[in-house]
């Protein structure tokens, strides 16, 4: 790669932004950001010449402006609020928002907290994990969030603890021009359970950019539910990534959703790095009009007996354009993994457009893994069937498309959620046909 | 029941149909009154399953010639859905299976929309829940049915009892039940044969295709039509099923090339 790389004025932009960030109390925390600033200012923009980045274009990103964010702006949250979650902690254009937070009484041995707060009281506890699961050396975008590292969402689950209300993590997005980097810690010790809500909304129907890394660190025993929303305003720029390190016979079970954003991107990378790992990974995009959503996975086996099913679905309607990259790397020693991958799309209109890839690297001998993807439309016969029984048309096309979808929405473990989900997507079906 | 002064529900003159460019249908006549039971038997590939989808509003098929009068309006004039509002109902040989709709929220969803056209009151799911139970008794069915997605895994006797379930509660005007004992063993066969036998009244009518009489011994017709090659060649009373059953198609069909 030539050192001439094209720059990019919005994101030297971003990494003047992060240079001029005051320093954290702790040392290793201003370590960490000083090489992360280092590698995002090395580092050139992805484009469609990348093969990462093929069918997803980054040219809205040249169309928004760093303003520095002002005062918050008044925020409605109650129409974000969870019932099934008493505790929430909400950021505001990327900074904890204590007067709009819920912080209700937790088990012992569960704590949520800013990461100020964190860094204050407990340091130790997240100094092994924080920038340390996400790596930055390749990704200009997470580079760029740990170079902007100042606030964020941390959950620690202690040895055998278990919460079972959701925790609610909402990131609302309120003013146009807004850059957050939305930051999320979880931490599941041995043998502890959660589930965390990690959810992207916004307040505002302007263009911003959301540039948002979660690590997820999952103990021996321990199972993390996570539930990914990304609802942000049709305008947006949303990239993200999540990286989820498993323990021996650790699980995780995620359901990640995208409605919103004209372009978002989620790379989720789980790394199974103890035997005998679970991982369920559902994935539903439901776009339309000129949204982009590009889902790009990679399950890396590097130890034996790990399971890992998946399922991505979308939902395409317009001239909306949806990408799914399905990496499973199979390790040398990762013998008996057991992996299956499913991707499902479906087009609504005639400029719909869908580019789906298993991408599958299996270097052991004695594994199973499947694979599967289908693009189609909704299913004459079952179109005439609903008729035949009086339904509209209209009716009958929204009714399929809303079952397709509701597939994914239905494994959501927050019953409110999948309520309120699927009338979004009857309504979302409705608008796109 | 034949009452001659009973009011004609359907009324087919001429009809002509293709599939794919294929001409099925070569000139059907027919005249349903309220009150009656049809049944159209004939071999396989006559044409019986393509006059159904036809009447209903199958959109693989053309029509291309004829008429076809729904208690006196141009029944062609109207959608599939506006057919079914309108009192017409298709019991599917092949019921669509449609995995994510539970089966409870589509027999709601199609009794409120067909309630609604009729300018009738819409129930909500605990009412609707209260009236379908009561329907699926009628069939013998658990209501466990109503959790499941719509036709998802059935057995193909609890496809069909779902089916006359959909007539039961959309309670048409004419019904045209495709080839509904296909599949079902004996007990089934009974089960779905009451089911329909309770639902026919002086005010409606039920046309039955069938390739075996096994299905009139539960339902009894007014009229067999025997169709074959896109017509009807001849038409008789019940006892014209059971020469069928003894006989075979063969010698009616002798007989019309004969008479050609």
């Amino acid at each position: 790669m030539s050192i001439a790389a094209i720059k990019h004025p919005f994101v030297e932009a971003l990494v003047a932004g992060g240079r001029a960030l005051p320093a954290s109390a702790a040392s290793w925390l201003n370590t960490r950001r000083a090489a992360a600033l280092e590698r995002a200012n090395a580092l050139s923009v992805p484009t469609t010449r990348d093969e990462e980045w093929r069918f997803t274009d980054l040219a809205p990103l040249n169309k928004l402006r760093v303003e520095a964010s002002s005062a918050a702006a008044p925020v409605d949250v109650a129409s974000f609020a969870v019932p099934e979650a008493a505790f929430r902690l909400t950021f505001v254009d990327g900074v904890y928002a204590p007067s709009l937070s819920s912080r209700s009484a937790l088990p012992a041995g569960v704590t949520v907290s800013s990461l100020a707060e964190a860094l204050t009281t407990n340091p130790a506890l997240i100094e092994p994990h924080l920038a340390a699961h996400a790596g930055f050396d390749r990704q200009v975008f997470t580079a760029l969030n740990t170079a902007w590292l100042r606030d964020g969402a941390v959950v620690h689950v202690a040895k055998n603890a278990v919460v079972d209300e959701p925790l609610h993590l909402l990131f609302i997005a309120a003013q146009k021009d807004a850059v957050s980097c939305p930051r999320c810690l979880i931490v599941a010790e041995t043998g502890a359970q959660c589930t965390v809500i990690e959810d992207y909304v916004s307040a505002t129907d302007a263009a911003y950019f959301t540039n948002a890394v979660t690590e997820i660190a999952i103990a021996p025993n321990a199972r993390v539910r996570h539930v990914r929303l990304q609802r942000e305003s049709a305008a947006a720029v949303h990239i993200a990534s999540c990286a989820v390190s498993l323990a021996k016979d650790a699980a995780y079970v995620s359901q990640s959703i995208a409605f919103g954003a004209r372009l978002s991107r989620y790379n989720l990378d789980v790394v199974h790095k103890g035997e005998g790992t679970v991982a369920v990974i559902d994935g539903l995009a439901l776009i339309s009009g000129q949204q982009c959503a590009d889902t790009h996975t990679t399950m890396d086996h590097a130890q034996p007996n790990g399971r890992c099913t998946q399922l991505h679905k979308t939902i395409v309607g317009g001239a909306a354009h949806a990408v799914f990259n399905g990496k499973v790397l199979v390790r040398q020693g990762a013998q008996l993994t057991n992996s299956a991958q499913q991707s499902r799309n479906l087009l609504l209109s005639s400029t719909a457009r869908v580019d789906t890839k298993p991408q599958l690297e299996i270097f052991a001998d004695d594994v199973k893994c499947a694979h599967g993807a289908t693009v189609g439309q909704l299913d004459a016969e079952q179109l005439f069937y609903l008729k035949s029984r009086g339904l509209p048309d209209t009716a009958a096309r929204n009714l399929l498309t809303y079952a397709f979808g509701a597939e994914i929405v239905d494994r959501i473990p927050v019953k409110s959620l999948v309520a309120q989900l699927e009338k979004t997507v009857m309504a979302q079906t409705q608008a796109s046909v | 029941m034949i009452n001659s002064n009973a009011k004609t529900l359907l009324d087919i003159r001429g009809l002509t149909a293709t599939v794919a460019g294929v001409t099925i249908l070569k000139g059907i006549d027919l005249t349903v009154r309220a009150g009656e039971v049809h049944a159209i038997m004939g071999p396989n590939g006559s044409g019986k399953s393509t006059l159904a989808k036809v009447l209903a509003g199958h959109p693989a098929y053309e029509v291309t010639g004829g008429t076809v009068l729904f208690e006196g309006n141009d029944l062609f004039a109207l959608a599939a859905e506006a057919r079914a509002r309108a009192g017409l109902f298709l019991g599917f040989q092949y019921p669509v299976e449609i995995p994510g709709v539970s089966n409870s929220s589509f027999l709601r969803l199609a009794y409120n929309t067909v309630q609604g056209a009729r300018g009738k009151d819409e129930l909500d799911p605990l009412e609707f829940d209260d009236y379908v139970r009561e329907k699926m008794k009628l069939l013998e069915m658990s209501p466990e049915f109503l959790d499941r997605s719509v036709n998802d895994g059935f057995s193909g006797g609890e496809k069909k009892r779902n089916e006359i379930l959909q007539m039961a509660i959309l309670e048409p005007r004419v019904s045209i039940l495709d080839e509904t004992d296909s599949g079902l063993d004996i007990d089934a066969l009974r089960i779905v044969a009451g089911g329909v036998n309770k639902l026919l009244t002086a005010e409606n009518a039920c046309v039955l295709v069938t390739h075996y009489q096994r299905l009139l011994n539960y339902i009894t017709p007014d009229y067999v039509h025997v169709m074959e090659a896109g017509r009807i060649i001849k038409t008789g009373d019940k006892a014209l099923a059971l020469e069928l059953e003894a006989r075979g198609y063969d010698w009616l069909l002798v007989d019309t090339k004969a008479a050609a």
